[in-house]
């Protein structure tokens, strides 16, 4: 074949198979080439741009419009050859993932940060493309692989958006208790490695756990402890199974009983608040300005929350509060994210209360399948089932984006239709690669241990960064 | 009540409460007005969306900000290459890409839409980084899957595929499955 005859440049796949084509550089060579920095990472301060440098150590925000950058003022007084340029991860147990933090510091304080992101990309967005409506929610809840929930219902309510139909009530009550445990699984973990990461090994254990029990409710309903594919365009996939009631409320108790353990055995220890308080904190003016949202936002007093600012599903008829920090630092979103698991357990609580009984997805025929007992009586219904998973359902032509309040932040899938049964563009808006940029402002200046508590209280999650 | 109750729970001193300040100013009429800073705004299924050229885009989002649009949700891109037939309002002539960024009011509770322009054969735009500091990985990502090129972007590389990556993957015009696979002793 012609690839074989000889010398050519050596592609990604001849570096990703560890292959040197005839005629290609020297072992040595290529060695040299693999560890180099290129240009996705962190250049030596003399080889960066004014602008970069500044995006680097975190003080973007503070020079007003218009003024020329002077490097000598924002270049930070250490010599360049008594700093380091550090890789942290991508293969490191406080990085969550793959993600890989490079950081020059002096000694043991950050003076510049970059968070270099790509290493889960999958190119989920290019598939969903190819995927058809009704197989696209597969693709999306593997994303943000803690919270598959609420990718799906990203996906579905923009779809359901473009097809300009409405759900059931109880579709909709089910996708808001299936969300709110969602919620309380993801948080549970963060609490876990958020612990872990400052010491408190035993918690890792306990928010494990706590989440195995949401989990295994997630498969009692679902089939599957993670990336369920449970919410379809136009409903969910199935009914609530017989029992499901008394679960749900045995996880209700269980869970605020639990979380005063917890706080007895976090909140007031010494060590913990060290680690936390006055750590990376972060202004409102700041955060909106780079977009953050969720927890992080909320941490600096912006009263921001999607369910109760913009609400979709049936969040207008629950009560809850939405926690607010005061000083933006590590500390409030660790006081957020642990009275958030409270919050939902009061939402869950109500929806057992209102469930209502009804169809759990649409009786649309163009949309929803027959039901399986039907196929084995009718030819029509035969039919149909057929046709709609071989050609699918089309959506008219046009765009949406519907917003929803992940754990994470504000998460939203952008769908562009042509009129075909396939989405011609589908975005997601992930909250995860929103807040990943507050990352070099939070760790300008602190110490490369706090760095650790950063990362972890913005609690990214790589599959949502990276898709 | 703990302290992690004690300083979650307690409101803060000031409370930043959207919406709920009645001296705000009214927000800029986006329903009724056929245009917005002198560009064309369109309904999409409810929400509101400003059409504009390359040439309109920074100034356009300069008056945005000033409105109160203060958080940048994100920037995306699109490539018509293969759906040329789009609704647009007039005076705006379609092209193959378009950059979509996505705004947030937060004292007005109200999201903007805006729907950017830009030629297949010379698609670059000026960056929104100087206005928002957050669109600078949206800005990446999109330079990295569609070869948009933001002029003055601090960091103008690659954010997702690797560097020596070769191609814009979400371009309609790069097809999938391009990595060979190679068996033992079959022609390939």
């Amino acid at each position: 074949m012609s690839d074989i005859e000889s010398p050519r440049k050596v592609t990604l796949i001849d570096r990703l198979l560890g292959r040197i084509p005839p005629g290609g550089p020297e072992l040595t060579e290529f060695l040299v080439s693999k560890t180099d920095e290129g240009i996705q990472e962190m250049a030596p301060r003399s080889r960066t741009s004014a602008r970069e440098l500044n995006l680097e150590s975190g003080s973007v925000l503070r020079l007003p419009e218009g003024v020329e950058l002077n490097r000598a003022d924002i270049d930070v007084e250490t010599p360049e050859d008594e700093s380091m340029i550090l890789n942290l991860g991508p293969s490191h147990p406080s990085t969550h993932g793959v993600l890989r933090v490079m950081v020059e510091i002096d000694g043991e304080t950050v003076l510049r940060s970059k968070p270099v992101v790509g290493y889960l990309h999958t190119g989920m967005e290019k598939t969903a493309e190819e995927l058809m409506y009704h197989q696209g929610s597969t693709n999306v809840t593997r994303m943000d692989y803690l919270a598959p929930f609420f990718n799906e219902l990203a996906f579905c309510l923009s779809v359901e958006k473009l097809l300009d139909i409405e759900i059931p009530a109880r579709a909709t009550w089910i996708r808001m208790l299936m969300c709110e445990f969602n919620r309380i699984s993801s948080h549970f973990l963060w609490l876990a490695t958020n612990s872990a990461d400052l010491g408190a090994i035993n918690m890792l254990v306990y928010g494990w756990r706590e989440r195995e029990m949401v989990l295994a409710f997630f498969e009692k309903v679902t089939g599957l402890r993670m990336n369920h594919n449970f919410f379809r365009p136009g409903g969910v996939a199935a009914d609530l199974p017989d029992g499901w009631h008394d679960d749900a409320l045995a996880l209700c108790q269980a869970i605020p009983r639990r979380m005063d353990e917890y706080d007895d055995l976090l909140t007031g220890q010494p060590i913990l608040q060290n680690r936390l308080q006055g750590v990376g904190p972060l202004d409102a003016e700041t955060a909106i300005g780079l977009g953050v949202t969720g927890p992080l936002l909320r941490s600096t007093g912006v009263a921001w929350d999607l369910r109760r600012d913009q609400p979709y599903l049936a969040y207008d008829d629950v009560d809850f509060d939405v926690i607010v920090g005061t000083s933006g630092d590590c500390w409030d979103r660790y006081a957020i994210r642990f009275n958030e698991i409270r919050e939902s357990v009061r939402i869950i609580e109500q929806v057992i209360d209102l469930m209502p009984a009804g169809d759990f997805r649409t009786q649309d025929k163009k949309i929803t399948p027959p039901p399986r007992n039907r196929i084995d009586e009718s030819m029509e219904a035969l039919i149909h089932h057929f046709k709609l998973y071989t050609e699918g359902f089309r959506v008219p032509t046009g765009e949406a984006y519907v917003p929803i309040e992940s754990p994470r932040g504000e998460s939203g899938c952008y769908i562009v239709s042509d009129g075909t049964s396939r989405p011609y563009r589908m975005h997601m808006r992930a909250a995860s690669f929103a807040n990943l940029q507050a990352m070099a402002p939070l760790a300008r200046g602190a110490l490369l241990a706090d760095t650790i508590a950063i990362v972890s209280t913005i609690d990214p999650v790589l599959g949502d960064v990276d898709r | 009540m703990s302290a992690a109750a004690a300083a979650a729970a307690a409101e803060p001193a000031e409370p930043v409460e959207p919406g709920d300040t009645p001296s705000a100013p009214d927000p800029p009429a986006v329903s009724g007005a056929e245009t917005l800073h002198g560009c064309p705004v369109g309904d999409s299924l409810g929400a509101a969306v400003v059409h504009c050229n390359r040439d309109q885009y920074l100034d356009l989002c300069s008056a945005l900000k000033a409105d109160g649009y203060a958080l940048p949700v994100g920037v995306t891109g699109v490539d018509y290459l293969t759906h040329p037939g789009r609704d647009l309002p007039e005076g705006i002539d379609a092209e193959r890409f378009e950059v979509v960024v996505e705004l947030l009011s937060l004292t007005d509770r109200a999201r903007l839409r805006v729907r950017c322009q830009v030629p297949g054969d010379d698609p670059r735009v000026p960056t929104l980084f100087g206005l928002w500091p957050g669109t600078e990985a949206h800005e990446r990502e999109t330079y990295d899957m569609f070869g948009i090129e933001f002029q003055g972007h601090p960091d103008p590389s690659r954010i997702l595929m690797p560097e020596e990556w070769e191609g814009h993957p979400l371009r309609k015009d790069y097809d999938t499955g391009h990595i060979p696979v190679q068996f033992k002793e079959a022609p390939s």
